[in-house]
């Protein structure tokens, strides 16, 4: 039996979601698994069931943390994982990069806060909200810049047969590790290496005849739309192993994180383009479309105003 | 003075706590429910490309994707001041059928279910879905695999069931092939068995069970938010009703949404709270309240005058004979949101007998320019709205987003303490009232995802944020 608890920081709920979508061998999994602390699922309270405890989250072998680090509870929760769980594990790309939640790194929190409570338009302009509520933090950060990580599993969301593989592999006391090969390393799209002329905006559709293979599909780039394939971790098609962006006909926005550990996609990205005979500097919001889902680690900082 | 402090509420999407003040005599002073839900999405979508944001924007809930997708495509088509093909309007509502089964199937039974099935005050170690698991095997594999036939179809259809990017601007990427639908219907047919099951299901074996407690739980009056198409049940399209709790009623498009809500702030939550602006002005009291009204599967049952499926419509007409319009007890959400799940399954068995589904014009150019958008549908939790506005080159200068649980942010705070005053008496209580309390917020099936929970207020705290290498990186003051 192996004892799980799992915490969503500053999350969407997607990565949650995604443990439900196993399915099938999900409910193989469940006699193995027991889950002590999931306050997705299970009620139990930080503070015993009436309030009356001090703050605490059950050990377990293996915790499971998504979302991004936000504000002082965030951090303070995360913190308590890592001394409860033996095994930490970061789910999903806010957990590990910041996820799009970070995109708020390109603004001071004093900026942010002026635009939900005097600017919007609905809003009866008021003072930022401040009693009984925890503070924000000056930006958003990941898990792993607050705490040790063991195994970090990328994805807005991640994969099902990821996190059922990293469990199982836990389960079994065997390592787990993340391929390092690129989105288009397995988008089955046809390249020709030819030369792009010009960088458009995905305002169009890309050239596809329905029901044709993909194979017979022109790569996207090659097409003339900015896709991030080049520079984005492969994984997300899972086990049919098409991207999952590439299924629908759009181009790949990076949701994957970087291709290893520490690179960095602008970089690669200015490289991939160039390869191909493009100027980045085409592209408009240059900066958030590169880091769309890893700004943090000083990747998205606020920029004067203009 | 005592406090009692709830934290974090279980069983919920996302984050919040809940402050229940004692008096001397052991009785509920004042309650509330305080949300650190500040996402900030309308900050840091300024400046993005605006065709980018049907793909960013659903990030704000991967439980409820695609009324954020949908939303904020349809913003889209405004500013850009395209009308989509028909195909694509119809493989959007088909997909959100899809998901709409999921996520009232994922609420129904596996968020609040437990507290039905386990009983309120059951153990909260077994009151669970894993309890259920336990103790109804055969009807939690059924539940999971709806749930998961949801998600599959949004995935067939779009390639992707959470977060998808297949909806666009001027329309939808990619058609569907006959292959595709032959599946899709097999799947939508399952749907609609269990649906039709739980229905039945719920009538006999959950509700008439708690049938009392439904009666007395917790009673508000408020008004009512939801859309219409020609008065009847749509989810993706149509104009907004607002009714009062009297059941007059007016109809507007949901671009004029301005004149209708404005958002109130509170010190004491990041959640702000609509209100009805004809109302003049915005309280919570429970004997008086001014302005407030509600969204998500009751609100819609109230608003609409039928529902354009068979099997909901007969049920619309059953509820209405035992609970009149509008309903205002808070548990018949859940009664509500299971007719909801029948039409969401009819209605996507009927969009696949379409022969116009496989249409393969199903997207249109489009050209930037500067121009604002309003894009309103009706996600699984309530009214969602997107509006947009853009420069000439289309890249994003404004966004205002009113969010399906900000609507139902002042009624989930009038139920709360409510519940609290009903249950909590001369300074008794325990786990199980404590989660009739809960259930009153349970029932609004909010989702605060991107919120989180703040620490005991009464401590004051000084929190460092450290790295693995033990450097302090930042700190925070509370
Ligand atoms: S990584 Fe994506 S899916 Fe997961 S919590 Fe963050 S936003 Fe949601
Ligand atoms: S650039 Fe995009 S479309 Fe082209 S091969 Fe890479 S992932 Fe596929
Ligand atoms: S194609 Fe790219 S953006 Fe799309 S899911 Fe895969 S990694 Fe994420």
């Amino acid at each position: 039996m192996v004892r799980v608890a799992s915490e969503w920081l500053a999350t969407c709920g997607g990565c949650e979601i995604t443990i439900l979508d196993i399915g099938e061998p999900l409910l193989d999994l469940l006699p193995k698994l027991q889950f002590v602390h999931m306050p997705v699922i299970m009620d139990h309270k930080y503070y015993g069931q009436t309030g009356e405890m001090e703050f605490n989250i059950p050990e377990a072998d293996v915790g499971l943390i998504s979302g991004s680090i936000r504000n002082e509870e965030n951090a303070k929760v995360a913190q308590e994982m890592r001394k409860k769980c033996k095994t930490l594990v970061a789910v999903g790309s806010c957990a590990n990069f910041g996820g799009i939640p970070a995109l708020a790194n390109m603004f001071t929190l004093q900026d942010m806060l002026d635009t939900v409570y005097r600017k919007t338009r609905t809003t009866v302009p008021a003072d930022n909200p401040s009693m009984d509520i925890t503070p924000l933090g000056d930006r958003v950060y990941s898990v792993s810049e607050v705490v040790k990580v063991d195994l970090g599993l990328p994805g807005c969301p991640t994969t099902p047969e990821l996190i059922a593989q990293a469990i199982v592999a836990l389960l079994e006391g065997k390592p787990f590790s993340l391929v390092e090969r690129s989105v288009c390393d397995d988008c089955p799209t046809r390249r020709e290496k030819k030369a792009v002329s010009s960088l458009k905006r995905p305002l169009d559709r890309v050239e596809f005849a329905p029901g044709q293979k993909y194979e017979d599909v022109r790569c996207f780039m090659e097409q003339g739309y900015l896709c991030l394939g080049p520079a984005t971790r492969t994984g997300c098609g899972g086990t049919d192993k098409v991207p999952r962006c590439i299924r629908a006909y759009t181009s790949c926005r990076g949701c994957f994180g970087p291709i290893r550990a520490g690179a960095n996609p602008m970089v690669d990205m200015m490289g991939a383009l160039s390869s191909v005979g493009l100027d980045p500097r085409q592209i408009e919001d240059r900066m958030a479309t590169f880091n769309r889902f890893v700004g943090v680690v000083g990747r998205l900082r606020p920029v004067a105003v203009r | 003075m005592k406090q009692i402090i709830l934290q974090p509420v279980t069983r919920i999407e996302g984050h919040a706590k809940v402050t229940i003040q004692l008096d001397d005599q052991g009785n509920v002073a004042d309650t509330r429910v305080n949300v650190v839900e500040l996402r900030g999405f309308e900050k840091f979508c300024v400046g993005r490309p605006v065709e980018e944001l049907p793909r960013i924007v659903p990030r704000i809930c991967g439980v409820c994707p695609w009324a954020h997708h949908l939303a904020s495509s349809k913003a889209c088509d405004a500013v850009f001041g395209v009308e989509i093909p028909p195909v694509a309007k119809k493989l959007r509502e088909l997909a959100y059928m899809g998901h709409f089964i999921h996520s009232h199937v994922l609420h129904f039974f596996v968020l609040s279910g437990p507290d039905f099935v386990m009983g309120p005050g059951a153990d909260y170690t077994v009151r669970n879905v894993i309890g259920i698991a336990q103790k109804v095997p055969d009807i939690a594999r059924q539940v999971l695999r709806t749930r998961f036939l949801g998600q599959m179809m949004t995935q067939i259809l779009g390639g992707k069931a959470i977060h998808p990017d297949v909806s666009v601007p001027g329309g939808w990427s990619k058609p569907v092939t006959k292959e595709e639908v032959v599946k899709l219907k097999e799947m939508a047919k399952e749907c609609l068995d269990f649906a039709t099951f739980a229905m039945n299901f719920a009538k006999k074996d959950i509700f008439p069970q708690y049938l009392e407690v439904v009666k007395s739980y917790a009673p508000i009056s408020t008004g009512f938010l939801g859309m219409v198409q020609d008065g009847a049940l749509n989810l993706y399209d149509g104009n907004l009703r607002m009714m009062t709790a009297d059941g007059k009623y007016e109809d507007f498009p949901g671009e004029r949404y301005m004149d209708h809500i404005a958002e109130h702030v509170e010190p004491w939550t990041y959640l702000k709270f609509p209100y009805l602006k004809k109302a003049g002005g915005f309280s919570m009291a429970l004997d008086k309240p001014v302005g407030i009204y509600r969204t998500n599967s009751l609100a819609r049952i109230n608003v609409v005058d039928r529902i354009p499926t068979p099997q909901a419509q007969a049920e619309l007409e059953e509820f209405r004979k035992n609970f009149g319009r509008p309903a205002q007890l808070t548990l018949l959400y859940h009664w509500a949101r299971l007719i909801e799940l029948l039409y969401a399954a009819e209605r996507a068995v009927e969009l696949l007998a379409d022969p116009g589904i496989t249409d393969p014009n199903t997207r249109k150019a489009v050209t930037p320019r500067a121009a604002r958008g309003v894009g309103v549908v009706e996600a699984p939790r309530g009214t969602l709205i997107h509006d947009y506005e853009t420069d000439e080159k289309g890249l994003v200068k404004d966004v205002n987003i009113i969010v399906g649980t900000t609507h139902n942010n002042a009624a989930i705070n009038m139920s709360v303490k409510k519940a609290a005053q009903d249950v909590i008496k001369n300074g008794k209580y325990d786990q199980g009232l404590l989660n009739l309390v809960e259930m009153a917020i349970r029932a609004y099936d909010p989702c605060l995802s991107c919120a989180t929970h703040e620490l005991d207020g009464r401590i004051p705290v000084r929190v460092n944020i450290v790295n693995h290498a033990g450097e302090i990186v930042a700190n925070l003051v509370d």
